[in-house]
């Protein structure tokens, strides 16, 4: 057994370990910037300004952590996130269902398919871009309430698509069987439909998950008032437009000292938890879901 | 109307069952034509007001628009002016250069690198080192531009910055990589593909897997070596989705990447760095607020799109059979 095993070590050339050598090099780089994060937001002020901090924290302290969930704008930026995480990914996921379900049909089973999906392909062809978006959102009196950022992007047309894809690779005895017991076409959807297809909805929620957790763009133009703004607008207001006007917004007098480096750090880690915990559970599932709603029979 | 009575009269001739039958049938399809258009109500009607309104909007590009008039309001009507007026600028030939240089070497990096990862990844017989790598290089993808360009800030810092400071060990003079116009567009190239060539490679991975393993047995039979054995069965076996993906990328052209270039874009870069997407931001929201010219360029900018993305979808489904619905 242990020959055998050895044996088949030396069936790998030198080639071979050098191509994972360079695998694991390339990890290392996507790692590395995050762990040094994680070390500059676990070390003093003067180890970091001192240059001093790679890898590993020096003058380990939660200082950072502590300066950054005390404040009060932190967590008002993180509950707008939270809520508009939490109204998004469930009216994206909706109305993808929604949508996707009908698109998977055959023409010959819904005549007006055709129609329908130009109508929305369409949108991927031409847009009016964001000038004139931002006056129709701001003529509805949107501004500054969170459906400005959830109603807008409601319908996110890639993620019908992968949808449409998987629901069209389902056998078609599944609905027959169903139609002969009598269900409609709204149980068929929800109760075989949804149920089967859950790989690719939980793969299309990750996405809603990611677009709403990381947008900022949104936040920016369509929140005025600070205590609007959702996470990432925040940390892009204060890490990155330092010297900038938004310090002469109200209340937010007094934020420069959240450009330290350790502070940065700390927001950072904070921002990207979710999206860490989230991740590792739903890999498995959007590669395979990537895989099914892209490539077609 | 007479050529349906005809048939219908012929149809109860032959036989009656199949024609109440096929009544009941077609009463059924029209049920579920009817849930089905219900079912597409809301997005349709979202999807109209946020997607289609904003390109009616787009009439704005044309006229003086004064924001108090309102969206579809009486503004003054200037004609091609704009447009005109947007080309006399001296930075708009910089900029498309810019955008230009940004948008082709990300996409054709962005195509060639994922390859290249994907087939990597591919000989990897360690299923356990595969995930992990796999776990960890798809994992940029899921971080925002804004958490990233901070990181980058601190990293690429000449004073202090990590990367700066390593390269000082080996004793490289500290770099400006955000701060050095030469520099910059190669920042925006390298960091694009730590975030993206991870990601992107999945699709690549996935043709890689489904090529038929008897090709990889005979070419061993034919004494061919990995090397040759990726360039004769993996790369042909890849080219269909390769072929796809560059066909989708034509539509690219014009996408410098605004969410990158907007927040790692400073004074000092911009001769390098400004792009279509963050010119046509400035315009409107920047200082000078001129909503018109800055619909106009975006106007400009979603028309040269849509020819490019449309001849993409045109050339994938007529080569590669492609269909997106």
């Amino acid at each position: 057994m242990k020959g055998n095993k050895i044996r088949k070590m030396h069936r790998y050339s030198a080639g071979y370990w050098v191509n994972m050598a360079l695998l694991i090099l390339m990890a290392l780089a996507c790692l590395l910037p995050l762990l040094n994060m994680l070390a500059t937001s676990l070390s003093d002020k003067a180890s970091v300004n001192a240059g001093e901090v790679l890898l590993i924290p020096h003058g380990l302290t939660f200082d950072a952590y502590k300066y950054v969930l005390e404040k009060q704008e932190m967590w008002r930026a993180m509950l707008v996130t939270v809520e508009r995480v939490l109204l998004g990914v469930t009216l994206n996921v909706a109305l993808c269902v929604l949508c996707a379900y009908p698109l998977s049909k055959t023409t010959h089973d819904f005549r007006s398919r055709t129609a329908y999906a130009w109508f929305f392909f369409f949108t991927i062809l031409f847009s009016g871009g964001t000038v004139p978006w931002f006056f129709l959102i701001s003529s509805f009196g949107m501004l500054d309430t969170i459906w400005a950022l959830v109603i807008p992007g409601a319908v996110p047309v890639f993620s019908v698509v992968l949808l449409l894809n998987f629901f069209r690779q389902l056998p078609k005895e599944l609905c027959e069987a169903a139609e002969i017991d009598g269900a409609n076409e709204w149980i068929i959807m929800l109760r075989i439909y949804v149920p089967t297809s859950l790989p690719s909805i939980a793969t299309i929620t990750l996405f809603a998950f990611v677009y709403h957790w990381n947008s900022w763009f949104d936040g920016m133009l369509l929140m005025n008032q600070p205590e609007n703004m959702p996470l990432q607008t925040y940390i892009q207001a204060i890490l990155l437009q330092s010297n900038s006007d938004f310090y002469k917004y109200q209340g937010m007098a007094g934020y420069g000292a959240m450009n330290e480096k350790t502070f940065k750090a700390a927001q950072v880690i904070v921002s990207i938890i979710p999206v860490l915990i989230v991740y590792p559970f739903v890999q498995k599932f959007f590669t395979q879901g990537i895989v099914m709603g892209s490539v077609k029979e | 109307m007479v050529h349906c009575d005809v048939s219908l009269t012929a149809d109860r001739a032959e036989e009656s069952r199949p024609k109440a039958g096929r009544a009941m049938h077609r009463r059924l399809r029209r049920r579920k034509a009817l849930s089905y258009h219900a079912m597409l109500l809301p997005g349709v009607v979202l999807t109209f007001i946020f997607c289609y309104i904003p390109m009616f909007g787009l009439t704005m590009a044309f006229q003086n628009f004064v924001p108090s008039k309102g969206l579809f309001g009486d503004q003054t009507w200037v004609g091609w002016q704009n447009l005109t007026f947007l080309f006399s600028l001296p930075e708009i030939g910089r900029i498309f250069r810019n955008t230009l240089v940004l948008a082709v070497s990300k996409n054709v990096i962005g195509i060639i690198l994922p390859v290249i990862i994907a087939i990597m990844m591919s000989e990897l017989r360690h299923t356990g080192i595969r995930k992990g790598v796999q776990t960890i290089v798809y994992l940029p993808h899921f971080l925002s531009w804004v958490i990233i360009a901070t990181m980058m800030t601190d990293m690429l810092s000449p004073v202090d910055g990590a990367v700066n400071r390593l390269l000082g060990v080996f004793g490289i003079d500290p770099i400006y990589f955000l701060g050095d116009p030469d520099i910059f567009p190669l920042t925006m190239i390298v960091s694009d593909q730590w975030k993206e060539a991870g990601y992107g490679s999945i699709v690549y991975l996935a043709a890689i897997m489904g090529i038929d393993t008897t090709l990889y047995e005979a070419a061993k039979m034919d004494g061919a070596n990995k090397m040759r054995q990726v360039w004769h069965v993996t790369l042909p076996g890849m080219r269909g989705i390769v072929m796809l993906m560059v066909m989708l990328a034509i539509g690219n052209v014009l996408n410098g990447g605004f969410d990158q270039v907007y927040n790692l874009l400073n004074n000092q870069v911009k001769e390098t760095g400004e792009i279509l997407d963050t010119f046509i931001y400035e315009l409107a929201f920047g200082r000078t607020r001129n909503y018109s010219l800055s619909a106009m360029a975006g106007l400009f900018k979603s028309v040269v799109s849509f020819v490019l993305i449309s001849t993409g979808y045109f050339l994938s489904y007529k080569f590669a059979n492609y269909q997106l619905f």
